[in-house]
């Protein structure tokens, strides 16, 4: 199909200015001058070494942020994706250490079963009728228990896996272009983002999400199967956790059974800071991506400023609530 | 001839000349309405008559554009509910708004409490004494204590009474009071009303069931299109008059429905049971033909409809589509077997309004626009779009514009070309004009005869009698829940129309 002069026009009136395109640029905005300001005002921040530690920061949260993006446009909630993350890990730490099989088996055991155990919510919410919040607060808890029992209550060491480290801190684009020392974990969170990004505006996957989002009884009514793709979303939310586990366990060298919880507020803020509407149907996976810097950047700059930490968390808040505020604006707009 | 015929006292209350507009529609025309202490006015018309605006007016709902109320002769303005409940006036919806949670007592007195305790804490026993005096004045067995939740629907409809005399109300409105009543309890809420009438209270009584009128009544005002048309005396007023008042607009030379399909039976009903909801629903549909279905609001016709559509569950009945008995239980096998339900309500259950024109009408069918099941096709999507769109003349700038953004006629454009774009040759209209302008209305009925014409079987569901007569070969009536009678759309009038869809518990199909 080649782009005639009324796909032009079409195009034009899509409105390349939609509200979704619009606070993504607005958060955008937000972050540019976030950095703008650090590197005035804070001695080092701008730094290559701070902007690594930032990236490096950011790339759980961001794809975690991703996860959520696909159910919050499905108009859901998922509280489970920090709990998740970390279950996942120890699986993978499971089939690595215990096991003793190779790195790939270990990857995708890891994100199979986050994906698993996503369905499983998402059946919960599909069949049962148990609404996303409730099921998804179960199911952190089922992870919680889950990774701790698992593991023994104990960190996973990923020892006997020398090459664990290529999914995280390990800088394999330096080695093509030296100098260029971006984390393989941040690199991992781009193409997770690129990849969710094409399946949301892309495939059928994406637009039965945003249709279950926009209005659910309209898309049930039209023969759409809203339990199965209920199932599909959350299953994805769940596997993309999983590469979340792998990313942090690889930083970590070591899957820490403890660790998950305030996770999921985390990334459902820089999910909101993006933009992504919580009443579901609009959203962006790059707004979400942009989100997680700004929480990160937040983080880095108040502490390189010498500002005590907690601050931190005070300004987030702030921004969570501005972040909203600017929708409800920018929707009364049209 | 309101004057001549009511008691030689002053009215509670007096309304005339009440004008009222809505954007694009003239709700009340002119309209007038008187009503003395101790009789039962019936007040009765076709859905869209204006009965319920010119209660909202009386009961400060809304405001008129025109005309002027009177309560004891003094004239007054209702700005909002609390004013009107203030000259007491009360009204018991249909929908009872009771909070099943509380205690009668408690629902009675909420918001207006007694107090004790420095006006700290509630007197519950106060309230209840107080309850328990009104439901003894109404002769009425009701323990105050009880949970609204666990009353019967006539019960909690006398707690709403109950509730209305707390406030003193001496203009009751009740709108369609019996709806979910059985016999003995519309006995009992009509032994109430008439104890109410001896104490003076004044009764507005919104129905469509004329043996009711006739049973309650004192006298009757009949309106039609926001118009009066007369008020007379209940007990010798024949129903065929009645009717003929709300029915009577001249559709002498209206168009009527052509042909009258072809014997290639597309759909059977047989035996279809919800509830109480429907009842033996048995029909037929042909291919080409467009079958009406007229009634009350309330007689079951949506219900049919969405049952069919697998949109809710059924208790019994059998479903054969193309001579092939088949199980729906739900809208996509509905779909997979060529059956389109239209909803009225296009915005909830029709039209996804944030998306674009391009996805609302290949929203049914995404599955043929992907390569490989996974990737869409976008171009040929919006090429699709574009057929249809220019098929069946959406105004729309282009097919990327949201819905939202479309007039009511384009959006039901929307809305059918999705389910032509499906290949469905069932299609099912709830209301297919309802909230769309009068040129658009042409519009779409042309739209329908063609589709009709072309050879699919067609199920129009519409309050609007002069839209039923206009577009079907066919009318099934029903009424609570059963098809009362099927008229040959040629022939039919509204008069029998109207006498099919309140005729009541008849053996019918």
């Amino acid at each position: 199909m080649t782009d005639t002069a009324q796909d032009k026009a079409d195009n034009l009136t899509s409105g390349f200015f939609t509200t979704a395109t619009l606070q993504k640029a607005v958060a955008f905005a937000v972050l540019v001058a976030l950095l703008l300001f650090f590197s005035l005002f804070a001695p080092n921040f701008a730094a290559w070494n701070n902007m690594i530690n930032i990236m490096q920061a950011t790339a759980v949260n961001g794809v975690l942020g991703v996860a959520v993006t696909f159910v919050i446009i499905s108009a859901g909630i998922d509280l489970s994706v920090g709990t998740m993350m970390t279950l996942t890990a120890v699986v993978a730490g499971l089939i690595l250490t215990n096991l003793g099989m190779p790195l790939p088996v270990g990857i995708i055991g890891a994100i199979l079963f986050g994906g698993f155990m996503g369905s499983l919510s998402g059946a919960v919410i599909a069949k049962l009728r148990i609404p996303p919040f409730i099921a998804t607060l179960g199911m952190m808890q089922i992870a919680r228990g889950l990774a701790l029992l698992f593991s023994g209550a104990r960190p996973i060491y990923f020892n006997s896996t020398p090459n664990y480290g290529l999914l995280s801190p390990e800088s394999s684009i330096s080695k093509l272009i030296p100098g260029l020392e971006i984390p393989n974990g941040v690199l991992i969170m781009f193409g997770v983002a690129i990849i969710a990004s094409i399946v949301l505006n892309r495939t059928i996957v994406g637009r039965m999400i945003f249709a279950l989002g926009s209005n659910e009884e309209a898309a049930r009514l039209s023969g759409i199967n809203v339990h199965l793709w209920k199932i599909v979303t959350y299953g994805i939310s769940g596997a993309i956790c999983g590469v979340a586990g792998l990313i942090v366990s690889s930083r970590l060298n070591s899957a820490q059974p403890a660790l998950g919880l305030g996770y999921e507020l985390d990334a459902i803020a820089a999910v909101v800071i993006g933009g992504t509407s919580l009443s579901g149907g609009r959203g962006t996976v790059m707004g979400t991506i942009i989100g997680a810097f700004i929480m990160s950047v937040l983080t880095n700059g108040l502490r390189v400023m010498g500002v005590q930490e907690e601050w931190k968390i005070v300004v987030t808040g702030v921004i969570i609530i501005f972040a909203v505020f600017i929708d409800n604006v920018l929707r009364k707009r049209t | 001839m309101a004057d001549r015929e009511g008691p030689a006292v002053q009215p509670l209350a007096e309304m005339s000349a009440v004008e009222k507009s809505f954007p694009g529609v003239r709700a009340l025309d002119s309209v007038r309405f008187d009503l003395f202490p101790g009789e039962v006015h019936a007040l009765m018309g076709e859905n869209g008559a204006g009965k319920s605006t010119l209660m909202k007016i009386l009961t400060g709902v809304y405001q008129p554009d025109g005309g002027e109320i009177r309560i004891d002769g003094k004239r007054v303005t209702v700005p909002d509910p609390q004013t009107a409940q203030s000259l007491g006036i009360s009204i018991i919806h249909q929908e009872l708004f009771l909070m099943n949670e509380l205690t009668v007592a408690q629902n009675i007195f909420i918001g207006r409490e007694p107090r004790k305790g420095l006006g700290v804490f509630v007197d519950e026993d106060r309230m209840i004494r107080g309850a328990a005096e009104i439901f003894r004045r109404m002769k009425v067995a009701i323990d105050p204590r009880t949970e609204v939740g666990q009353l019967t629907v006539a019960r909690q409809q006398l707690v709403e009474i109950a509730k209305a005399l707390s406030y003193d109300a001496r203009v009751l409105i009740m709108d369609e009071p019996t709806s979910a009543l059985n016999e003995t309890e519309v006995e009992h809420l009509f032994s109430v009303i008439d104890d109410l009438k001896s104490h003076g209270v004044g009764v507005v009584y919104i129905t469509h069931k004329m043996d009711e009128v006739k049973r309650i009544a004192d006298r009757v005002t009949v309106m039609r299109d926001g118009q009066y048309i007369d008020t007379l005396p209940a007990a010798d007023t024949p129903m065929s008059t009645i009717i003929q008042m709300m029915v009577g607009r001249d559709l002498a030379d209206q168009h009527r429905a052509e042909g009258q399909g072809s014997d290639d039976e597309v759909l059977k009903v047989v035996g279809l049971n919800r509830g109480s909801i429907i009842r033996d629903v048995s029909f037929s549909l042909r291919k080409g033909e467009i079958l009406g279905f007229a009634g009350l609001m309330g007689a079951g016709r949506t219900e049919v409809a969405r049952a069919i559509f697998g949109a809710d569950p059924i208790d019994s009945g059998d479903i054969h589509v193309h001579g092939q008995k088949r199980r729906i239980r739900s809208p996509s096998d509905a779909v997979a077997q060529g059956i389109a339900y239209l909803s009225e309500d296009r915005k909830h259950f029709g039209l996804v309004t944030g998306m674009s024109v391009r996805d609302n009408i290949t929203m049914a069918s995404w599955k043929r626009f992907t390569s490989g099941n996974v990737f869409m096709r976008d171009g040929s999507l919006r090429e699709a779009a574009r057929q249809y769109v220019g098929k069946l003349k959406v105004k729309t700038p282009s097919v990327n514009q949201e819905t939202r953004l479309l007039s009511g006629g384009n959006q039901q454009k929307v809305v059918i070309a999705k389910w032509l774009l499906r290949d469905c040759d069932i299609l099912i209209f709830d209301e297919p004009t309802r909230g769309i302008d009068v040129g658009a209305k042409a519009e779409i009925y042309r739209l329908l005869e063609g589709l009709a014409a072309q050879g699919k079987a067609i199920i129009v569901i519409s309050s609007e009698l002069p839209e039923i007569l206009r577009l079907s070969h066919r009318i099934a009536v029903m009424c609570e829940g059963r098809i009362t009678g099927e008229l040959d759309g040629r022939t039919a009038t509204q008069e029998e129309i109207m006498t099919l869809a309140t005729q009541r518990q008849v053996s019918a199909a």
